[in-house]
């Protein structure tokens, strides 16, 4: 830690100064290990592997000179604990404590690799050293996140180290608020929240609104399940949120900002007030930001634990001290949001684009992506893929690619069945539309949606019935309750949905479904509602035989809808090891005895699956 | 004035009025269940929703919330209309099944019956929460709010139970147009029910005819916020 | 049982309105507070807040009845939420959930008899990739099986 005193800056000449100064200070040559200590890796005991780093070191009298850097969230969750190894960029995945003494031995002191806890590419076989040969990284093009790796998120000097703070210097120096607006309107960038608006024109609207109060606001409340994209950035490089929402405002025109963190985040609430200090500290926040008479506040604020905080004009009730009620957006927030002032509201990963933009110009970033997407997006690639973690890519990348050549294909041999897209607004995608390019306008052509970047990878044990029904009784009950097409139209859908997946589907209910949806999505108040209807129409579109399989034949061909399956026990297949008699908690599962197959009796047989997870020897089998 | 088409008609509105003003000042139909002029305009029940043409974009509004706007377009009658409209009444319908003012709409729309089950078949409450905005923006009280999210929304006192704000005036019973707030005096009390909370009030009584005529709760709300003088309530307005 | 009268929550509750300066609009985050203060929102603190910040009392009560994040009832002593985001979901979450109501005795939402355990199924929690996931008193457990359910309760003391 560096021990450098601290002063506020009073001009963008200091704070390069300062900025040499910190690069001076530090050896390049120094050997760094980055530890991912994002919320995932700690999971997984990466603190606790940070800590044994630190002490081993200190047993091999290395302490003063390989440092410890525990990092925010690298991506490649799927594989933590992991640590890189700087300046060879070795990366070393799947750690254990036991490992580290070696590593400290072969590795810090010898430069030698350890073949064992290199990354195998399950495919080829092949063994890969580097983090940037890793083909979970190699098509990646990680601008927004690359210095999640490079940070500890608690060190502002680290963050000056990667050129932080540069692209705030040159925006409050040199750059007329007109000119910043007109920058992020050139660069095409749109909002990475889901809603995909054009964030320049959000902008200028806001800008050209008449009033001297205004408000600019980071939306961190991250609500669709399946995303963790803002906690990340959020927790792993609060500073570069920070430093695109100081431009927005000195563009605006705004002195007062908030930053909305779901409650469920702690330590992104930490990492983001931590950040806030620090840049105070040094004159990067508050009264007179380097010497330029601009400034600004920020403020964080917690969600309750509601979806519908995510919408713009519920968050604003939220910080007004209200409930979370959406309201009309006929007068857009641009003229009148918070307290009725004209408010800027974007999304953490919108945020953390803007000083790139600044820094490299709007030409460079409108070359990345496609004609209506620019740029990069984060996603979150979960779900039944190989390689689960977070991931960020250049528009026009096909969703093919993303899964198999980044995400490593489907685990267990089983095969591809869907994508879902958007979260609980967005669409599950098949098979056929694999080629699709990532872009805000071809997923929802497709009848999905980029929504905030959740992409969840569907095999073929998963009923696509059964995830529509999920995501209705996620919006159920997370719906405000004002109109009346969401909190009664949302649950009735999600009865629907329920009785087909208990086989008590009737002739006539997906045509029902798609009148309700209909109505649903025209007449719902905000977008909660109006997008409710989504998985259920994708689906339906895409996956109409399984539905009418539920109907008509009262199956489920995923074999995933309890109603429809029951757990049988292969007499060929079973030892009577008793694995799953100690699993099973209601006793339907009867031993005969060794070496007799045991007896399943279906009666008290609640389908929890316990037996089936249990058995090593594939003697349960589900019809 | 504000030139606008609704329906292929050329009418002028006011700055600052509804689409719904309008078409309801001129006979036009367009259903509401959750609007009152004594209170600000919520957009909850979403049946008053028309589709609005604004230079060639179009969509769907609530009209009780959309303000008009010179050479606006405005259609009060369409398919996705139609399917709005019967839809929520049809939710409404299996939701309070024995609500006349629900029931009354119904009928008007066109729309006979529900496919679906009603869980709770005496719930009068759509929750239009016309009773949360008079007794906040009229009586100036907020005494009941919305309670819950979701499907277990539902109108009530605070913990059910603290009538500290409640001047027990009857406003809310007064504006709800299903019935689902009742208002009894008797005994001496004033007994008002929300769905799921009652709470009893002591009247005063007429010093001439004895009648009971006035919450006393009412009365210190009445020299709490007025000049009026407290012997003024001894006498009731027929004694007067 | 609520045990927390006026006079005991009276000047926690005047330090939590102080700090965020009596501004109506840190409602949800003066709850807050008062939550993680007393592992509920007692009916005086509200009552307190009512008055210290001169909102409605059923304004407050809207907002702590709205948002998931409180309760208005105890807790147990340790939390257990069960992650039921969609990452979590295609992994298996609802039979982890089936099983720790079994093990528990309770059902999602509610406190063990014995006031040990509150359960609760929760939204994503942003850890997807190591779906399914359960969170015990802010510690995540990733890779949930049915079979790990088990130790995980008894090793809690």
């Amino acid at each position: 830690m560096s021990n450098i005193a601290i002063k506020k800056f009073s001009s963008a000449t200091e704070l390069e100064a300062k900025r040499q100064e910190i690069l001076k200070s530090r050896n390049s040559g120094q050997a760094v290990i980055a530890i991912c200590c994002g919320t995932g890796c700690q999971a997984y005991g990466a603190k606790k592997v940070a800590d044994a780093f630190e002490e081993e070191l200190a047993k091999a009298g290395l302490g003063d000179k390989v440092e410890v850097r525990t990092t925010g969230c690298h991506g490649f969750c799927e594989r933590g604990p992991l640590v890189v190894i700087r300046p060879q960029n070795i990366f070393y995945q799947r750690l254990k404590i036991s490992d580290i003494p070696e590593i400290i031995e072969k590795t810090i002191k010898n430069n030698e690799v350890i073949e064992r806890l290199l990354y195998v590419d399950p495919m080829t076989k092949e063994k890969k050293v580097h983090e940037h040969d890793v083909p979970f990284y190699k098509k990646q093009m990680r601008l927004v996140f690359g210095n999640n790796g490079n940070i500890d998120p608690t060190s502002i000097e680290d963050y000056l180290a990667v050129g932080g703070y540069k692209s705030l210097a040159k925006a409050i120096s040199s750059l007329k608020p007109d000119e910043i607006v007109e920058e992020i309107i050139k660069s095409g960038l749109r909002g990475r929240g889901g809603g995909g608006f054009p964030t320049g024109w959000k902008w200028k609207s806001c800008r050209e609104a008449h009033d001297p109060v205004k408000y600019v606001i980071c939306n961190c409340d991250e609500g669709d399940p399946g995303a963790f994209m803002d906690r990340s950035l959020m927790e792993g490089n609060p500073h570069s949120v920070i430093e695109g929402m100081i431009i927005g405002a000195y563009a605006i025109g705004s002195h007062e900002a908030y930053i909305y963190i779901r409650d469920e985040y702690p330590m992104a609430v930490k990492h983001a007030l931590l950040a806030i200090k620090q840049a105070e500290d040094y004159g990067l926040l508050g009264e007179n930001i380097l010497g330029s008479g601009f400034s600004l506040k920020i403020h964080i604020n917690r969600g309750g634990g509601a979806f519908v905080c995510g919408e713009s004009t519920a968050l604003m009730a939220s910080l007004e001290g209200k409930v979370g009620e959406p309201r009309a957006k006929y007068v857009h927030t641009s003229e009148k949001g918070l307290y009725d002032k004209p408010t800027t509201l974007n999304n953490v990963e919108t945020w953390a684009n803007i000083p790139l933009i600044i820094e490299k110009g709007a030409d460079w970033f409108n070359k990345i992506g496609t004609a209506g997407s620019k740029g990069t997006k984060i996603f979150s690639l979960v779900g039944k893929v190989n390689n689960t973690g977070l991931i960020e890519v250049p528009m026009g990348i096909t969703l093919r690619e993303i899964v198999y050549d980044i995400g490593g294909g489907i685990p267990k041999g089983k095969k591809f069945k869907a994508i879902q897209t958007g979260g609980p607004s967005g669409g599950c995608l098949p098979e056929s539309m694999l080629d699709l390019p990532v872009d805000f306008d071809e997923l929802t052509k497709a009848g999905s949606m980029m929504g905030s970047g959740a992409m969840i990878v569907m095999d073929e044990d998963n009923c696509m019935v059964e995830i529509a029904r999920y995501f209705l009784s996620f919006l159920e009950g997370e719906s405000c309750g004002k109109c009346v097409p969401c909190r009664e139209g949302v649950k009735r859908m999600r009865q629907i949905l329920e009785k087909i997946t208990k086989g008590e589907g009737e002739e006539g209910d997906i045509e029902h479904l798609e009148q309700l949806s209909q109505a649903i999505q025209d007449a719902s108040l905000c977008a909660l509602g109006g997008s409710a209807p989504n998985p259920v129409m994708s689906t339906i579109k895409y996956f109409r035989e399984e539905y009418e399989a539920h109907i008509r034949q009262k199956t489920c061909p995923a074999k995933e809808c309890k109603a429809l399956i029951t757990y049988n026990i292969i007499d060929a297949n079973c030892p009577g090891c008793g694995l799953c008699y100690k699993a099973c908690a209601t006793g339907a599962i009867i031993s005969q005895g060794k070496k007799m197959p045991v007896i399943l009796d279906q009666s008290k047989c609640t389908k929890c699956g316990a037996c089936f997870d249990a058995c090593k020897l594939h003697a349960v089998e589900i019809r | 004035m504000i030139n606008l088409t609704i329906d292929g008609k050329k009418y002028q509105a006011e700055e600052g009025q509804t689409v719904l003003e309008v078409a309801h000042r001129h006979g036009i139909f367009i259903p509401t269940l959750c609007v009152d002029e004594a209170v600000s305009a919520y957009g909850a029940c979403r049946l008053c929703m028309v589709e609005i043409d604004r230079k060639g974009r179009k969509k769907l509004v609530a009209s009780c919330l959309y303000q008009v706007e010179e050479g606006l377009v405005v259609t009060t009658q369409n398919d996705r209309i139609t399917n709005i409209r019967k839809t929520v009444i049809e939710l409404l319908l299996a939701r309070c099944p024995q609500s006349e003012g629900v029931q009354t709409m119904a009928k008007k729309l066109g729309v006979n019956g529900t496919r679906f089950e009603s869980e709770k078949p005496e719930n009068l409450c759509t929750l239009c929460a016309l009773c949360t905005r008079v007794c906040s923006e009229v009586v100036g009280k907020s005494a009941i709010s919305l309670v819950s999210r979701g499907t277990g929304r539902e109108v009530a006192l605070p913990y059910y139970e603290d009538k500290t704000d409640c001047i027990a005036c009857g406003s809310c019973a007064y504006i709800c147009p299903t019935g689902a707030i009742k208002m009894k005096d008797g005994n001496g009390v004033r007994t008002i029910t929300w769905p799921n909370c009652e709470v009893s009030f002591k009247l005063r009584r007429c010093a001439k005819c004895g009648a009971e005529w006035i919450p006393e709760k009412q009365i210190k709300h009445i020299l709490n916020t007025t000049e009026v003088p407290e012997d003024f309530f001894n006498i009731c307005p027929d004694c007067r | 049982m609520c045990t927390e009268t006026r006079e005991i929550v009276a000047p926690k509750v005047k330090d939590i309105l102080d700090k965020y300066a009596k501004d109506k609009g840190m409602l949800v985050a003066i709850l807050q507070d008062i939550q993680t203060e007393f592992n509920y929102l007692p009916r005086p603190a509200l009552e307190a807040v009512s008055q210290g910040l001169g909102v409605p009392m059923s304004q407050v009560y809207s907002v702590a009845t709205f948002f998931k994040a409180f309760s208005l009832k105890p807790k147990g002593k340790h939390s257990v939420h069960v992650c039921m985001g969609t990452a979590c979901h295609v992994r298996g979450a609802s039979k982890i959930l089936d099983k720790l109501v079994e093990k528990l005795g309770c059902c999602a939402g509610e406190n063990t008899e014995d006031m040990k355990f509150s359960l609760d199924a929760v939204n994503c929690v942003g850890a997807c990739a190591l779906g399914p996931v359960v969170v015990v008193d802010g510690q995540y457990v990733g890779n949930m099986t049915t079979e790990k359910v088990k130790p995980l309760i008894e090793g809690c003391q």
